[in-house]
C-alpha cells in the first residue's frame, strides 16, 4: 500500500502575528516554523500507525513550496516516512497547492492522501476537498479515527454534536484531526535516519490561482477585562443579563 | 445568475447555521442585483418554504434517499447541477463540517475561487473581496476572488440572519445520482446536547476544576442557560472530558456569544479557538492568568466557591 502525506510549515502556535508592507505580508522575523500540527500529529503519525501494523506499506510525504520548507520536511522525515517530495512553488492559492499535490499523486498512484483537517496558519480545510475532486476520489474530512480492514476503510468523522462511522474502499483522501493518533517525539535513530532519506524536488504544474491575499488586518483590541469581585458573583450574572443581554 | 446557497440538514431538520448561511445569501443576491435560491438534498421534514423568511425566492430539492447522508463526491455533483440549471455565479455554504467537505470540492470542479470561513459580506468597491479569518482568529484576512463563479463558505454564527416576511417556492430538482462511495453505517450523537459548532453560549471548564468528577457545576450552569460545554486540552488528554469538546488550536473552533472560561489559563493555543467569541467571561484564581488580558468580564476567585453562587443566581433569574 502507498500512503501520500501532506505536509505544511506554519508559524509556531505561539508566534507574534503582525503584518507588514502596508498589512500585505506576515511579518516573518523571529518566527519559528514547525509542521503544522494536524499534519504531524495526527495525518503523518496514523500513516505509520499503518505501516507498523503492514510493513509493506510505503509512506511519502509532500510538501508544497520554497527551498525553506526543507527543514520541515526534514523533521517530518524524522518521524517517518520513506521519502519525500517538496514541489518547488510558492503559493497562498489553495488550488495551486491541491493542483500540485494531486498532480504528484496522480503519477505516484496512492491508496491514501492523508491531509491534515487545516492549516494553522490559513485555516483553509480546504486541501484535501480539492485533491480529492481533481483526483475524482471520494473524500472524508474531518476524521478522528481510520481503520483498514482489507482494502476498506471504517472511518470515524466529527459532526455536529458527535461522530459518524463510515466505510469506504481505497483510493481515499482523509483530512486529520484529534483522535486519529497520538502525537510522538522523534527519536535519534529517525533524526539521524531522516538525513539520507531521499528528498525529490519537482518543479510545479501551471495552474492559475483563483484566489488572492489583499490584505490582513488584526482585530480590534479589547476594551479590557471589567472585574467583578469575587464575593459578588450574582454582579456577573446581572451584568450578563442586563448589559451583555447574553441570556 | 443567480445566487446559490447550499442548505444542510441533519436527520431532516435544517442546521442554524444554514439559516445563517441562506439570509447571507439573499444579502450578496441585493449586493450583485439578482435573487436567491437554495438547494436542499436528500429527505427533510422541515417546511422549506419557510425558507423565505431568509429571503429566498426559490428551494431546488432533489429528495434522493441516497443523499440522507451525506458523501462529499454526490453531494458536489448534485450541486454542480444544480448550478449549471440555475446558472447561479455564487455559491454560499456554511462552514460547517459538511461544508468543510463539500466547499473544496466545488471550488476545484467549477474552476470558482473560494473563501473558506467568510466572516462579512462581500467587498464589491473593487472586484470582489471578502474577509476570511487567519492565524486560527488571531486576524483576518481579505480575499480576493478571482473568477466570475465564486464559492463562499460562511463562519457558523459570524452572521446573524434577517428575518423578514416571505414563502420559497419549493420545486423538486431532478439531479442525477450514482451510488455513494462512502456509506455511513452509524451516527453516534450525544442526545439532548447542544452541538458546541452552533451553540450560541458555551461553558467550559479546564485543568483548575481538578478533576472530572467536578464538572456537574459546568454542566449545570450550562443546562440552565441551554448553553454547551467545552474544555481545554489539557483536560481532553487527562481524559476527564471527551475529544469533542476541546476547543483551540489543534481542537475545536468556535465563535460563540459567550464563551465562559472557568479554570482556563488562556494559554495561546487555547485562545485561538476562542478569542472570535463575542464575549469572554473568565474565572481564576490567579490574577495574573493570561485569559484575564482577552476577557471581557472576570471574577478572580476560587471556582469551587464562586461558581455555586453564579449558579444560585441564574436560577434566581430564570425563577428556576
Ligand atoms: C502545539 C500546541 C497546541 C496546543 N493546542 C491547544 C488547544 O487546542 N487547546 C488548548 O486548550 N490547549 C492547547 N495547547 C496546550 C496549552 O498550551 C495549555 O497547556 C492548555 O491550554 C492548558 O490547559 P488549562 O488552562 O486547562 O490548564 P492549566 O494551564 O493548568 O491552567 C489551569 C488554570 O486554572 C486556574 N485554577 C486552578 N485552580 C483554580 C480554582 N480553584 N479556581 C479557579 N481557577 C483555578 C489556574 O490559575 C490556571 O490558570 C497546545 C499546546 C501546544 C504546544
Ligand atoms: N503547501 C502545502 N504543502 C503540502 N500540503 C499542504 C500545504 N498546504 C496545506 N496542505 C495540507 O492541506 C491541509 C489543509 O490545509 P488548508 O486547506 O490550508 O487548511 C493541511 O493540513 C496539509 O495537510
Amino acid at each position: 500500500m502507498k500512503i501520500l502525506v501532506c505536509i505544511s510549515k506554519t508559524p509556531d502556535t505561539t508566534a507574534k502575528i503582525a503584518f507588514t508592507e502596508n498589512n500585505t505580508k506576515f511579518a516573518t522575523d523571529g518566527v519559528q516554523w514547525i509542521i503544522n500540527p494536524y499534519d504531524e500529529w495526527y495525518a503523518l503519525v496514523k500513516a505509520i500507525e499503518l505501516k507498523e501494523k503492514d510493513p509493506s506499506t510505503v509512506i511519502h510525504l509532500i510538501t508544497v513550496g520554497g527551498a525553506d520548507a526543507e527543514p520541515i520536511i526534514r523533521k517530518a522525515l524524522a518521524l517517518g516516512g520513506d521519502e519525500a517530495i517538496r514541489v518547488n512553488t510558492d503559493s497562498s492559492d489553495s488550488f495551486t497547492i491541491a493542483s500540485q499535490i494531486a498532480a504528484v499523486a496522480k503519477e505516484g498512484g496512492y491508496d491514501l492522501v492523508f491531509t491534515g483537517k487545516e492549516t494553522i496558519d490559513y485555516n483553509g480545510s480546504a486541501i484535501g476537498g480539492m485533491v480529492a475532486e481533481l483526483l475524482d476520489l471520494p473524500y472524508v474530512s474531518l476524521a478522528t479515527k481510520f481503520e483498514l480492514n482489507g482494502t476498506t476503510a471504517t472511518i470515524n468523522r466529527e459532526i455536529e454534536g458527535g461522530e459518524e462511522v463510515a466505510e469506504a474502499g481505497l483510493p481515499l483522501v482523509i483530512s486529520c484531526q484529534k483522535g486519529m493518533a497520538e502525537q510522538r517525539i522523534p527519536n535519534m535513530k529517525g533524526i539521524m535516519g531522516a538525513r539520507t532519506k531521499p528528498l525529490k524536488v519537482v518543479e510545479p504544474v501551471q495552474v492559475e490561482a483563483l484566489t488572492k491575499i489583499v490584505s490582513f488586518e488584526l482585530p480590534p483590541a479589547k476594551a479590557g477585562v471589567k472585574l467583578v469581585p469575587a464575593d459578588q458573583p450574582e454582579e456577573l450574572v446581572r451584568l450578563l443579563h442586563e448589559e451583555a443581554k447574553l441570556f | 445568475m443567480s445566487v446559490l446557497v447550499y442548505i444542510d440538514q441533519a436527520d431532516g431538520h435544517i442546521k442554524k447555521s444554514s439559516f445563517e448561511a441562506a439570509s447571507y445569501a439573499a444579502k450578496v443576491a441585493g449586493q450583485t442585483g439578482t435573487t436567491a435560491e437554495a438547494i436542499v438534498l436528500g429527505k427533510v421534514s422541515d417546511d422549506l418554504t419557510s425558507l423565505g423568511r431568509y429571503g429566498i425566492s426559490k428551494v431546488h430539492h432533489v429528495a434522493d434517499d441516497q443523499l440522507n447522508t451525506m458523501d462529499s463526491k454526490l453531494y458536489t455533483n448534485a450541486i454542480v447541477q444544480a448550478v449549471e440549471s440555475t446558472g447561479a455565479e455564487i455559491v454560499v455554504l456554511s462552514h460547517n463540517v459538511n461544508g468543510k467537505a463539500i466547499a473544496p470540492r466545488l471550488s476545484a470542479r467549477l474552476k470558482a475561487g473560494m473563501v473558506p470561513g467568510a466572516v462579512s459580506l462581500p467587498d464589491t468597491s473593487a472586484g470582489f473581496v471578502v474577509k476570511k479569518g487567519v492565524f486560527s482568529g488571531k486576524a483576518f484576512a481579505n480575499i480576493s476572488l478571482q473568477t466570475s463563479k465564486k464559492i463562499i463558505s460562511l463562519t457558523p454564527n459570524a452572521f446573524t440572519p434577517v428575518q423578514q416576511e416571505g414563502t420559497a417556492e419549493v420545486v423538486p430538482f431532478n439531479a442525477t445520482i450514482v451510488a455513494p462511495a462512502v456509506k455511513v453505517t452509524a451516527t453516534n450523537k450525544v442526545k439532548g446536547e447542544v452541538p458546541l459548532s452552533e451553540a450560541e453560549l458555551v461553558i467550559s471548564g479546564g485543568r483548575g476544576l481538578k478533576g472530572p468528577e467536578n464538572w456537574g457545576m459546568i454542566e449545570e450552569l450550562a443546562h440552565l442557560l441551554g448553553a454547551a460545554t467545552a474544555c481545554s486540552r489539557a483536560v481532553a488528554d487527562a481524559h476527564w472530558r471527551p475529544h469533542h469538546e476541546h476547543v483551540g488550536q489543534t481542537g475545536g473552533s468556535i465563535a460563540p456569544n459567550l464563551y465562559f472560561a472557568v479554570g482556563i489559563s488562556g494559554a495561546i493555543q487555547h485562545l485561538a479557538g476562542v478569542n472570535r467569541s463575542k464575549v469572554i467571561v473568565v474565572i481564576n484564581k490567579d490574577p495574573e492568568a493570561p485569559f484575564f488580558k482577552a476577557a471581557d468580564y472576570g471574577i478572580v476567585g476560587d471556582a469551587f466557591e464562586v461558581m455555586p453562587k453564579i449558579i444560585d443566581a441564574v436560577k434566581k433569574l430564570k425563577g428556576v
